[in-house]
This record gives C-alpha cells, structure tokens and sequence, in this order.
C-alpha cells in the first residue's frame, strides 16, 4: 500500500507519564488541523495514548511519530510507535483481547486496533515493536 | 496539574480542570482516600467533564478510587464523560464495570442523596 507523506513529521519522545500527555495532545492538534471531526480527534488521542503508555511499560523508551499522509485524495493521521524494548514474542496472543503481561487491563493494542482504521505491528523478542496505526478522514 | 478536592456538607467533589498525567491521576486518588478519613464524608464525587481522553490506566484510576472509596466506607460516583469519550472507552473495552456514574454534577449528587438517604449525614447533607 503507498500512502504519500504530507509535510513534516513530529516526533515525540516518550519515556515518561507527561511524555503520553505531550504525545496525544500533539496528536490531537495535528488531526484538528487536518479537519478531523471532534469525535475522531478523541479516538486518535486515545489511541496515542495507548501507544505511548505501552512504550513506557514495556520499554521504558521510544518514541511517537506523527505525520499527515494522503492515497486516493483522502487525508489522514498516521501514528508510529517506535521502541527498542525487549519486544512481544507471540504478536497474535497480545492481540487478543484481555491479554497482558504488565498487569494492566491488557486492553491497549487490540483497542487501538478498533479504534483507528488502519493497523500494522512489527515486534520480535529482543528487537523492539513497532505499531503503526492510521485514521482517514471521512 | 493537581486536582482540587473540594469538601461540600458530607461529600467531596473532585472537578478535574485539565488533562491529566498518571502522577496527577495517582495524587488524586491517594488525595481522596485520605480525604474520606480526615473529613467523615460519606460519598465522593468525579467530575470528569473535561477530560477528553480516558485511557487504560486513567480508567483503572477512577475504578481504583470507587473501590478503595468503598472500602473506605463511602460511595463515589463518577460524573460527566463526553458522548465521545464514552464511545472510546467501549471500543477500548473500559466499561467501569462496578462503579457509579451519573450524567453530572447535578444528578451524581441526588445520586448520592439517594443512596446514602436515612443515614445520618447523607440527609440535609446539601443545606
């Protein structure tokens, strides 16, 4: 799938609570500049958030990159989570839903499947994760 | 940014002002359990009317805070999530499954008038 890269990327650096904050509001002004409607600019920050909290509890560092892609003449938000952590060994067990090792819900990356459009992640053990996660506007 | 806890007859009221890091959702709920002891309150409630994200660990905070709460000896109730943040706390699967929520201020605290009637400090607790 080629999706064209609109401007400037904005990283985000997470490697603490206030970094999940800084992240989705970043997220959030981006995709409200990009037109989204309010209820879409709540499920983009959710999903950063989501992210950026996994990245603290299992990698302790990393980073959010946020960019304005196009296809087809539609417009979109795309949001990368990037890390270096020790990575998920089975992918499909930690995409069902109620799965976790860090006893918290155990909800995030199935939900933020549900609530962007697009989803993609890439992680073996040892060598890091990343998720990349895509809402088109409507 | 902290969150004020104000103390109103037998109930404290939390009104959170602006979004929140985890530290802040931490202070609030060791704040309120501390609280519910200095002041003999019978019920708490959260107003969560402007927070725009409610994530895992902020919804895991308040379900926290209305256990410990009860343990504690009194009610909370949490009050005012957005029609859009309530939509993606159900995608997300957070459903706050135990805990009291109203759709205000106004109806969290004839919540709590309701529930803690014929005791003694949840009547007149408004006047």
């Amino acid at each position: 799938m080629d999706k064209g890269r609109v401007g400037d990327e904005t990283r985000v650096p997470i490697g603490s609570d206030v970094d999940i904050l800084t992240a989705r509001q970043r997220g959030r002004a981006i995709a409200s500049e990009l037109g989204f409607p309010n209820s879409s600019l709540v499920l983009i920050a959710t999903a950063i958030s989501e992210l950026a909290r996994n990245i603290v509890l299992y990698a302790k560092q990393g980073e959010i990159v946020l960019g304005r892609i196009e296809q087809d003449g539609r417009q979109g938000i795309q949001v990368t989570a990037r890390d270096d952590g020790p990575g998920i060994p089975d992918v499909g067990l930690a995409m069902q839903s109620g799965y976790s090792t860090s006893g918290s819900l155990g909800l995030g990356l199935p939900g933020v499947r549900r609530l962007m459009d697009e989803f993609e992640i890439v992680s073996r053990a040892g060598k890091g994760t990343t998720v990349m996660a895509t809402k088109w506007k409507r | 940014m902290e969150v004020p806890i104000l103390k109103q007859g037998a109930y404290l009221i939390a009104s959170i002002q602006s979004a929140l890091t985890d530290a802040d959702l931490l202070q609030l709920r060791d704040g309120l359990v501390e609280k519910v002891g200095r002041f003999r309150s019978r019920g708490v409630i959260v107003d969560v009317t402007a927070l725009d994200v409610m994530d895992s660990f902020a919804s895991r905070m308040l379900r926290d805070i209305a256990h410990m709460i009860r343990l504690r000896g009194a009610e909370t109730v949490i009050v005012g999530f957005q029609p859009e943040v309530a939509f993606a706390m159900v995608q997300l699967g957070l459903t706050l499954e135990g805990v009291a929520t109203a759709l205000d201020l106004e109806e969290g605290l004839a919540f709590l008038d309701q529930k803690l009637k014929g005791t003694e400090r949840g009547q007149g607790s408004r006047g």
